[in-house]
């Protein structure tokens, strides 16, 4: 069986009888078990893969079987699943069951795909490094003395891997693009709204989003089709029927060929080193199958990092507050008061990153801060929304990197949180804005992978999951893969 | 960049840091504080602050009884609970 195989591959095989759902998930229970130093996962959720598996069996033999029926996943930990732990990356969560399913969680199960476990993440998805999970870091594949990338390292690394064909994640300010190209695999995050935040531990509500890592364009469409759609019981889901999200599996995703005007935006190739040729050589093939490339300006870039460390810092120290010692998770030993009960549940629950984030949100939203502060940040966040739709008025898509470099290596950054918060650089803005946008591989660079990042206007998932297939079409990036177990 | 009380922080975010933390936390704050204060120089006279990406209003519902009570089931998760209640240290003597 190939290793790296898509959904689409799998879905086949099943449906021929190649081999039965519980053969299949057996064989990639088998990897992740012999990939286990790369430690992709917080939790294998083994008897109810085969569980689901079994019935997934039975689905075919009844002539009932969807596109996901059968087909193996993970989620980021940082989703709710009824009966399996929900860590979140932290020790605070560290025993904690979920008494409900988040809604990505159900639609997916609904439609017949088998949870594998539930994969390794930055604690509250707060870190560009899988370095800051209490359950150790996940590992590059394609260096183990490197990150995968964060906060979602698990699900990219192991989608790499070939530990699992798709795998769930959550990105607030890069956590799907920039741990995708890092380990060399597709992730896209949707429009805000797109996938319901319900059942997803909050971190900063006003950017978070789901969305998913495969190998191929097809595979995210397929998944995000089933992902997506309006929930009532998330209050900023959107209420949108889009026919071809929906229709995605059957119909397939058609290469697009509209010769689509591309923009490529200065401030982000202008100290560009590592990756500039190869992304110059993917702009390229863009023009080579029809598109047209455009120069376009985003001034306000530089405002991005400094606003989202304000804005998500915030949302963090509010969306934080519930961990409490009380309600559920982690309490501290023999709590001499209400206040002491409340602080060392925190401070022993909470990892140094999630301290700095609510310390810095604390600050700004402390009276006498808040204009500077908060309000400030607020108002250049409109700009940096501002700059891209006006270049969407010139452009179609906007083609950037989606990383400053390669992987770095483990421990370059723990110690420069400043320098750990740059990596985000190029992934921030667009979450600012609320856009979609997604990473591709688009070549190597001694050895590890670079990641392009394509960028549409709101809900124009279609359009950037079209181009990403016709650059697929006409390149190989996609079908390299590391040397694992 | 204003002086940075971190006690007072910590109270009010109802964290506790060693002295060792403390002063690590202190360092990074200031480097992050610093970081930030760039945005000070960037010019937003007449723009509205952006509170949603998507700018769109609050949904409104029918005022209908949709959450059932299941108090056990959410009460699993709780480090320490009695009859329903959530046990905590005395706060009144």
């Amino acid at each position: 069986m190939n290793e790296f195989a898509t959904i689409g591959e799998l879905a086949r095989g099943l449906r021929q009888g190649d081999y039965s759902s519980v053969e299949l998930i057996r064989h990639y229970l088998a990897r992740i078990e012999a990939n286990s130093t790369l430690n992709t996962f917080i939790t294998v959720a083994e008897d109810e893969a085969l569980n689901a598996a079994a019935s997934a069996d039975q689905a075919f033999e009844r002539g009932e079987a969807g596109p996901l029926t059968g087909i193996p996943l993970a989620h980021k930990d940082i989703f709710c699943t009824q009966g399996i732990a929900t860590t979140c990356g932290s020790r605070i969560l560290e025993n904690w069951i979920a008494p409900y399913d988040a809604t990505v969680v159900d639609r997916l199960a609904h439609a017949g795909a088998v949870l594998l476990g539930k994969t390794n993440m930055d604690e509250f998805a707060m870190g560009s490094s899988n370095e800051n999970s209490y359950f150790g870091a996940a590992l590059n594949p394609w260096d183990s003395s490197r990150v995968p990338g964060g906060s979602s390292g698990g699900s990219a690394a192991a989608v790499a891997a070939g530990l699992t064909p798709v795998a769930t994640g959550t990105d607030t300010g890069g956590s799907i693009r920039q741990p995708a190209a890092f380990c060399g695999v597709a992730g896209i995050k949707p429009t805000y709204g797109r996938v319901s935040r319900y059942g997803m531990a909050a971190f900063a509500s006003s950017l978070d989003q789901a969305g998913v890592f495969g190998h191929d364009a097809q595979d995210l469409a397929v998944v995000l089709s089933i992902m997506s759609g309006f929930d009532p019981r998330d209050s900023t889901s959107s209420d949108r029927a889009d026919s071809w999200l929906t229709g995605v599996s059957e119909s397939g995703l058609k290469p697009n060929d509209e010769g689509l005007t591309i923009g490529l935006p200065s401030e982000y190739f202008k100290d560009l080193n590592e990756g500039a040729t190869l992304l110059q050589a993917a702009a390229k093939e863009f023009e080579n199958a029809g598109c047209r490339l455009t120069q376009i300006s985003l001034p306000h870039t530089d405002a991005a990092i400094p606003a989202y460390y304000i804005i998500a810092g915030a949302e963090a120290s509010t969306n934080l507050a519930r961990y409490d010692g009380v309600h559920f998770g982690y309490r501290c030993e023999n709590p001499k008061s209400l206040e002491d009960l409340y602080q060392r549940s925190r401070s022993e629950g909470f990892g140094i990153e999630v301290k700095r984030r609510i310390l810095t949100g604390t600050y700004a939203l402390s009276v006498g801060y808040f204009d500077a502060y908060y309000l400030k940040a607020q108002k250049l966040r409109r700009l940096i929304q501002q700059d891209f739709l006006s270049a969407f008025e010139e452009v179609d898509l906007i083609l950037a990197p989606t990383t400053p470099g390669v992987a770095f290596h483990t421990g370059d950054l723990t110690d420069d949180p400043v320098a750990m918060y740059q990596q985000d650089i190029f992934t921030i803005p667009a979450s600012l804005a609320g856009l979609p946008a997604l990473s591709l591989p688009c070549g190597f660079t001694g050895g590890l992978p670079i990641g392009m990042q394509l960028i549409g206007p709101h809900f124009s998932e279609r359009r950037l999951l079209e181009t990403s297939a016709l650059y697929q079409q006409n390149t190989d990036w996609h079908q390299r893969h590391p040397e694992v177990a | 960049m204003a002086d940075i009380d971190i006690k007072h922080l910590c109270r009010l975010a109802q964290l506790a840091l060693n002295e060792t933390e403390h002063q690590a936390v202190r360092a990074d704050l200031e480097r992050i504080i610093a970081m930030v204060d760039q945005m000070q120089a960037m010019d937003t006279e007449d723009v509205e602050p952006l509170a949603h990406p998507l700018e769109a209003d609050q949904r409104l519902r029918p005022d209908e009884i949709t959450e059932v009570v299941d108090r056990d089931r959410y009460q699993r998760g709780a480090p320490a609970t009695r009859d329903g209640l959530y046990l905590v240290p005395r706060v009144v003597e």
